[in-house]
């Protein structure tokens, strides 16, 4: 039994590390994020030839054929570095589900775009009705020749405006919130009829709300694979983000920790007061036992547990990481006081992504439902 | 990453469940049920573990330790707790065995190790005084050198199973002019010696665990002084460092969460089982997650120490976290048992009560109250690590 990651893992954890060390402070990320698609296309080349973007996928897709532990290595630094180039929603859900669906030459070409770096993807899963729920989709798909034709919204679409091509979820059948009846369809992000409209969340990041109007697709699966394909990349997604969000605990801790130690009021350092040592004590706590189900998680998939077990983790895991992000973002903000307040200081910015991660897939209240009904029903 | 055990630790976890299915079993798991068993079952345990050579599985080989491994005490711990058999009784074989072999002379060592091993003879703690709470240092029980004697005149308070007790490690202030943690020694007391009287302390659950001990020119001969007079505060941390993972608790909580879940499946409210009931389905998914958390915790602390490194920063919310756990676990079995929480059961049957857990909900919840007291209190954990940690 160890905790150790292998050298390689070791030399990935570090080659993302010194790019956020050396090229990504606050103030380069804020012109990052300032550009009009919402990243930097040079970092995204960069990431291309470090090899970061072929991680997930098999060898015999030209990937790296990495596994939990390389993404969540990964993840972890760029989430220290508020890292806002869209590893997750292209790499992960879009390329995610692309190696999940069927084999074919176009979707093969597509992986290696995505790991060449010349593609760029988004996935539209959520509607403005559905909330969480993957199932709650009223977007239609009907057959047109070979290929289809769909009609109707998807909210929110991350990586939306810079995407060439984006994966939708549709219905081939059935009502609002069947479960049977969804397929994934792609479509070419500049087809006729689909229009967007962009709009920033307030961790910065670029997203998009879709009309599809009569958009010609191709689908990805059949009717009766979409939701499961849909949550297999939700299980993935929630342990990447909750990797990153740990990256993210850790930074919030030390920054406040470093102020506590500096900062002088009534003639001492502030961290001088027990009050807030106890507090700190509490967030370093929550960092450690969100360390520790993130490990939990990632080496239960690793080992090949029973996905009933996996599943188990990985909502506890998106439960605890949602609420010790809020304790931990709130106390940041808390113990720097006004600074605490300012725009200026980063870590507004991390907090604000921590929020934005816990909304993502099902907040904390909506997974610990889920929890309890795979907890006590074993 | 590789959460695998290796064969060894395989074949040795089966070693244990064998142990533990013929060894737990018939008279004394029955008598584990009865009141007022506690010391008997405890020393019986302790017997056949001892038989076994597992009573002090991480004292060093040549003191009587099994020379295991934190994995394979892990292994043990888990499937202990398991079956519901009982941990030892912490203050000879936890507490003061490291002490004595640590700091002992060859005589105390022969005199004492091999009777705490077997049981022979129960130990108590005297740490705590009615002036020395969590500000220990300030302890004020005296002990003067008289000829071969030392004769202690004050009192020790919170003295748990002081009335079954046959020796107390104590610690006693030998110099008082000088820093309160340099005058301080660690004495052994026969408690049979005369001027020493012990008051029952009932606590909150109704029952008799905790005592004064009060000392009146009680006279202990200078060879039960361990190490050198005025080192006792040093002995004493070192305690801290010994078995610090068990702490936590881990194993026992997940037997009682388990439980809790079989008592919520049975306990209808409204024609609806309280496990289907949402606020309770809220607070004990609260409780799973952190505990599962904190087994992993756990496993992180025990994968550095096997490798030979120290316990490593998060070793520091073992006791925090896993007492929280503890407590709320308690809590909620007293809320499940609803108006029969309230109840002292007395010699009444569960059958003629009509339920039959609330008694024991009610005394485990008070009596658990004490776990974020003993041992260095919440504030005190969060103090050393605001310090030791976090560099405060």
């Amino acid at each position: 039994m160890n905790f150790d990651f292998s050298e390689e893992q070791q030399m990935l954890k570090d080659s993302v590390a010194r790019f956020v060390q050396d090229e990504y402070d606050f103030e380069a990320r804020n012109k990052v994020v300032a550009n009009e698609s919402g990243y930097s296309q040079e970092n995204w080349q960069k990431f291309a030839e470090l090899g970061w973007l072929s991680i997930p996928f098999a060898e015999a897709l030209g990937g790296f054929g990495g596994g939990a532990t390389d993404t969540m290595v990964v993840m972890e630094e760029l989430g220290k570095g508020l890292v806002a180039e869209p590893f997750a929603a292209s790499v992960l859900m879009f390329g995610g589900l692309l190696q999940a669906s069927a084999q074919n030459d176009e979707r093969d070409a597509l992986i290696g775009g995505v790991i060449d770096g010349s593609i760029q993807g988004a996935v539209a899963y959520a509607e403005a009705q559905s909330r969480f729920e993957l199932q709650d989709v009223l977007c239609r798909a009907e057959a047109d020749g070979e290929g289809y034709r769909l009609n109707g919204e998807k909210s929110l679409v991350l990586n939306a405006m810079s995407a060439d091509k984006i994966i939708v979820s549709a219905r081939v059948s059935g009502e609002q919130n069947d479960e049977q009846g969804i397929a994934l369809f792609l479509v070419d992000a500049k087809v006729e009829g689909i229009s967007k409209t962009a709009l920033r969340t307030m961790d910065a990041q670029l997203v998009a709300n879709l009309k599809l109007d009569n958009v010609a697709a191709t689908a990805l699966c059949g009717a009766g694979e979409g939701l499961g394909l849909l949550k297999q990349m939700r299980q993935q997604v929630i342990v990447a983000l909750s990797a990153e969000a740990l990256g993210i605990m850790e930074k919030l801790n030390a920054t406040t920790l470093e102020y506590c130690k500096t900062r002088k009021q009534f003639g001492v350092a502030i961290g001088s007061f027990q009050a807030l040592q106890h507090r700190m004590v509490d967030t370093f706590m929550a960092y450690e036992q969100c360390k520790s189900l993130l490990y939990r998680t990632v080496c239960s998939i690793e080992q090949g547990e029973d996905n009933n077990d996996i599943e188990k983790n990985v909502l506890a895991l998106k439960v605890m990481v949602g609420k010790a992000g809020k304790l931990i973002g709130g106390e940041a903000i808390q113990l720097h006081g006004g600074m605490g307040m300012t725009d200026e200081l980063d870590v507004g910015h991390y907090v604000r992504r921590l929020l934005t991660i816990n909304a993502a897939f099902g907040d904390a209240d909506y997974q610990q439902q889920r929890f309890a009904e795979v907890s006590l029903a074993s | 990453m590789d959460i695998n055990f290796s064969e060894a630790e395989l074949a040795f976890r089966d070693e244990v469940r064998a142990f533990l299915k013929e060894a737990w079993s018939g008279e004394l798991a029955e008598k584990a049920k009865q009141p007022g068993s506690y010391k008997e079952v405890q020393v019986g345990w302790e017997r056949k573990l001892n038989e076994k050579g597992w009573a002090a599985p991480l004292w060093p080989v040549e003191y009587g330790g099994a020379g295991w491994t934190p994995t394979q005490s892990y292994i043990y711990e888990s499937e202990r707790a398991a079956v519901g058999a009982p941990d030892v009784s912490p203050f000879g074989l936890k507490m003061v065995g490291p002490v004595i072999y640590s700091f002992g002379n060859d005589e105390q060592k022969q005199r004492f190790l091999p009777r705490i091993l077997n049981a022979d003879d129960w130990w108590c703690q005297g740490y705590s005084e009615p002036g020395a709470g969590s500000d220990l240092a300030s302890l004020k029980c005296k002990a003067e050198r008289d000829g071969d004697h030392y004769v202690i005149n004050g009192a020790k308070i919170w003295t748990t199973y002081a009335q079954h007790a046959d020796w107390m490690f104590c610690l006693v202030r030998t110099d008082s002019d000088c820093k309160p943690q340099q005058g301080i020694s660690f004495i052994l007391i026969d408690m049979n010696s005369p001027g020493i009287t012990v008051r029952p302390i009932v606590t909150i659950d109704s029952e008799h665990h905790l005592n004064e001990v009060i000392f009146d020119e009680v006279r202990v001969p200078v060879e039960n002084l361990i190490g050198e007079e005025n080192k006792g505060w040093t002995y004493a941390k070192s305690l801290l460092a010994h078995e610090r993972t068990a702490i936590a608790g881990v194993a026992d909580s997940k037997r009682h969460l388990s439980e809790l879940k079989k008592l919520a499946a049975a306990e209808v409210n409204g024609g609806r089982a309280m496990i289907d009931d949402p606020a309770f389905r809220q607070r004990i998914s609260d409780i799973e997650i952190e505990l599962m958390a904190l087994e992993y915790t756990e496993l992180r602390v025990l994968a550095s120490m096997s490798k030979g490194n120290g316990p490593g920063v998060e070793s520091s919310l073992l006791k925090l976290k896993g007492t929280e756990i503890q407590q709320s676990i308690q809590e909620l079995k007293l809320d499940l048992a609803g108006h029969f929480g309230a109840v002292v059961q007395d010699g009444i049957t569960a059958e003629e009560l009509g339920h039959g857990y609330g008694d024991a909900a009610r005394r485990g919840f008070m009596f658990s109250r004490a776990a974020t007291i003993y041992g260095g209190s919440d504030e005190v954990q969060k103090n050393i690590t605001a310090k030791f940690v976090l560099g405060l």
